[in-house]
């Protein structure tokens, strides 16, 4: 049987290429020359991520199953691309002075940031459960060591433990599942495992196991109740822009891989998940939101809120219609943007190598910089879901997605935990402007920088923006959708 | 032989290895546990592999895949024990608890 | 029926050595029950038609993968038991329960699905070879997931090497900044 070479669509997997090679082409620089200046290594970083973005427009009217129907090509996974590579390219403006402060500015942070980057790009475009495990795997392994790159710092050590250990954990329960997907289906092929799945033979509580695990596996990495424990922890011992990172990225990419292999693979069986997804949702929302109330420091407040927001997107999935699917897309972006822009704001609030991280730092501190407490209010603001930003946006749309599925409970259980999640918000809010700010002595300023104003700023502008003039972008979100998933 | 007695049999194990990761507070052990689970997953995958009888392995190749990503594991985790221990002399998860759990 | 036999051999040890690995106080223990454990699975494969796989695991893990935890362990000298930590009871009698019902559920569904499942074997797919048939499949149809694994192999000798790297100078620079700007602060 003579042996015939797989046919290998390069233009499909150029962005991912891209990625890879600039990140290679950067540790090799680096390793070469170790005293390489690294605002050398951060723009080949951004021109690699230019370059990848410029790959992914080309690829705007394609739609295609690829590399032996393992990838899929498609307008979920461009804009999922679009996402991964905007965090990605905010990420690098808001690392670069950061880490010089703290000084633990080594050249392989910029080529992990990009292999991280590609793994999330490959998660959002899996067709098949073989390549998303690996790309799971991927940009997991890249975060452990990413959180625990402030090595000497033993917060940030005992964040990537516990990071690994839960992540290694969740990670064997999804392979579990998808071993008995594959054992019950006979692929890892999504459409074809959605083919199987609605066959008769098919054992139904097998199944209901299969998805279980996967979903636990999925529900981990996007920090659902009740599997959000290493969240905190590794938020707040991470470096504040890797946290940035993985608010932003692994939650966009984690839900667009859910999104995909629940939609797709498990279509049929939606009446035995939703359910359950119903529950997981309503818990996140309510547990984020409460603790979060309790916390005193900033990185964990906003790793509790992020956790919330997991539950805000898990109902665009539960609606499961196309609108989910849209609003879905459209509240990751805007989240992505919005969470990068306050933590961009947390490494801004102190000159030094330390932020203002307790709240009570934060007091007064808009009287003394305006422009700098409206931006960290606006981002709040967004963050609690008030009009005018782009957070109010996107609630409204995953609301109307899930009435329009007949989840009214759902959305009546959401306004509530929007309401109690606003309080925390709002009081950081009124501690920043209405507290008198410390007296001038001892008062550690703020340390603003090119790279991170000009970031703050993109974040304040599309926060305004996509609030006031949302429709170009829920176009967008809407026509990536339109035609389904491809596979 | 029966295709329910290896299933049972990667059941088993999985269960042991969770028991081992909630259980055991040493992170080496805990590391060993979860690569219990992962080889409990390969058992899965080899019988489904046999008893499919597709012209071609999937479940063998997955399996190689498994045993790859459980390597790169190993690496990472080890890797953040022995920083966590030079720092701390211990690698008991209930006293590296400067963050709440 | 030969393979029933091997099973029934193979099987028990790796239930058997699963547990003491779990009960070991011993992590050098441990690490060895779990040697005999993959070695028990390695056999397994190679009893279930899948001979490549029972190969590589042995060479890689109960060779490469057993050698590193054992080197890590003995670096440690975590051979001493006071440093092996043990559970308070009630999280270990709620680990049981968690992990008994987990066994429960798993083998209920499983036995319920496949109890008529009597196995062919692989003879058809291995007709040319078990390495030549995994070979031919990883370098057509899973030609991609193959080299994105390559990918994930960069990040894990990435970081291996940034986590488990002594202290550099910059970090020895910053370490006495940080400890003089901590008593300013104080």
């Amino acid at each position: 049987m003579p042996f015939v070479a797989p046919h290998i669509a390069w233009h499909g997997i150029a962005p991912e290429l891209a990625l890879v090679g600039g990140a290679l082409v950067a540790l090799l620089i680096d390793a070469v020359k170790p005293a390489v200046d690294r605002r050398f290594l951060a723009g080949l970083s951004l021109a690699t991520i230019g370059l990848a973005a410029w790959f992914t427009f080309d690829l705007r009217d394609t739609r295609a199953v690829i590399m032996q129907g393992t990838l899929a090509v498609d307008g979920v996974a461009l804009f999922g691309r679009l996402i991964l590579l905007i965090t990605a390219a905010m990420t690098i403006l808001i690392s670069y002075h950061y880490l010089s402060r703290r000084r633990i500015h080594r050249g392989e942070y910029y080529p992990l940031l990009l292999l991280a980057t590609s793994g999330m790009t490959l998660l959002a475009a899996s067709n098949d459960l073989l390549l998303s495990f690996l790309a799971i795997e991927t940009l997991s392994l890249a975060l452990y060591v990413m959180v625990g790159f402030a090595r000497r710092d033993e917060k940030s050590q005992e964040g990537a433990l516990k990071y690994f250990l839960l992540g290694a954990f969740s990670s064997a329960f999804l392979l579990y599942g998808i071993a008995l997907t594959y054992g019950a289906t006979g692929s890892t092929q999504l459409s074809v495992i959605s083919k199987q799945a609605a066959v008769a033979s098919v054992d139904e509580r097998l199944m209901f196991v299969a998805v279980a695990m996967i979903a636990v596996g999925f529900a981990f990495k996007v920090a659902a109740v009740p599997f959000h424990m290493w969240s905190p922890d590794a938020y707040q011992g991470a470096p504040t822009s890797v946290t940035g990172f993985m608010a932003a990225g692994t939650k966009a990419a984690a839900f667009i891989g859910f999104f995909r292999v629940f939609l797709v693979a498990f279509g049929a069986l939606q009446w035995d998940w939703r359910p359950v997804l119903w529950i997981v949702a309503v818990a996140t929302m309510a547990v984020g939101s409460l603790l979060a109330i309790a916390q005193t420091d900033v990185k964990r407040m906003l790793a509790y809120s992020s956790i919330a927001h997991a539950g805000y997107v898990l109902i665009g999935l539960v609606a499961a219609n196309r609108d989910g699917v849209s609003a879905a897309l459209f509240y990751l972006l805007i989240y992505a943007v919005m969470v990068l822009g306050a933590f961009a704001a947390v490494i801004v609030s102190a000159p030094g190598g330390s932020e203002r991280l307790s709240l009570a730092e934060w007091g007064g501190i808009g009287r003394r910089y305006p422009v700098f407490g409206g931006a960290m209010t606006l981002f709040l603001l967004a963050l609690a879901g008030l009009p005018p930003t782009s957070g109010f946006t996107g609630k409204f749309l995953l609301f109307a997605a899930a009435i329009k599925a007949h989840e009214n409970a759902l959305v009546v259980a959401a306004t509530i935990t929007s309401v109690v999640a606003a309080f925390f918000y709002v009081r950081l809010i009124v501690l920043i402007w209405l507290q008198d700010p410390p007296p001038d002595d001892g008062h550690p300023g703020i340390g603003p920088t090119p790279a991170l104003i000009t970031s703050l700023g993109i974040a304040a502008a599309a926060t305004i923006v996509f609030g006031v003039w949302p429709q170009s972008l829920i176009d967008l979100a809407r026509n990536a959708i339109s035609h389904g998933f491809v596979g | 032989m029966n295709l329910a007695w290896p299933l049972t049999l990667g059941a088993l194990l999985f269960s042991i290895g969770v028991y081992g990761v909630l259980a055991r507070r040493n992170a080496v052990l805990v590391l060993m546990s979860i690569e219990l689970m992962l080889n409990a997953v390969n058992v899965n995958l080899v019988a489904f592999s046999t008893w499919i009888r597709e012209t071609i392995a999937i479940g063998q190749i997955f399996a190689l895949f498994v045993i790859t990503i459980a390597a790169a594991e190993v690496g990472i985790g080890l890797a953040i024990v022995l920083l966590i221990f030079r720092n701390r002399e211990t690698i008991n998860i209930d006293e590296i608890d400067l963050l709440k759990w | 029926m030969s393979e029933t036999i091997v099973f029934l051999i193979a099987g028990p040890i790796a239930l058997g050595s699963a547990l003491f690995i779990i009960m070991s106080k011993n992590a050098v223990h441990s690490a060895l029950w779990l040697i005999l454990n993959l070695m028990a699975l390695a056999v397994l494969f190679v009893d279930l038609d899948a001979q490549f796989l029972g190969v590589v695991q042995f060479i890689i893990y109960a060779g490469a993968i057993m050698v590193l935890f054992l080197f890590v362990i003995m670096l440690l000298g975590v051979t001493r038991e006071e440093l092996l930590g043990e559970a308070i009871p009630i999280q270990r009698v709620v680990s049981g329960i968690l992990g008994v019902a987990l066994a429960g559920t798993l083998v209920w569904i499983l036995l319920n699905a496949y109890d008529e499942s009597a196995f062919g074997s692989l003879a058809g797919a291995n007709s040319a070879g078990n390495v030549q048939g995994l070979g031919r499949l990883l370098f057509s149809k899973y030609i991609f997931p193959f080299e994105v694994t390559s990918i994930l192999l960069i990040v894990a000798a990435i970081g291996a090497m940034i986590l488990a790297r002594g202290r550099t100078e910059e970090e020895s620079a910053s370490e006495v900044e940080r400890h003089s700007g901590e008593d300013v602060r104080l």
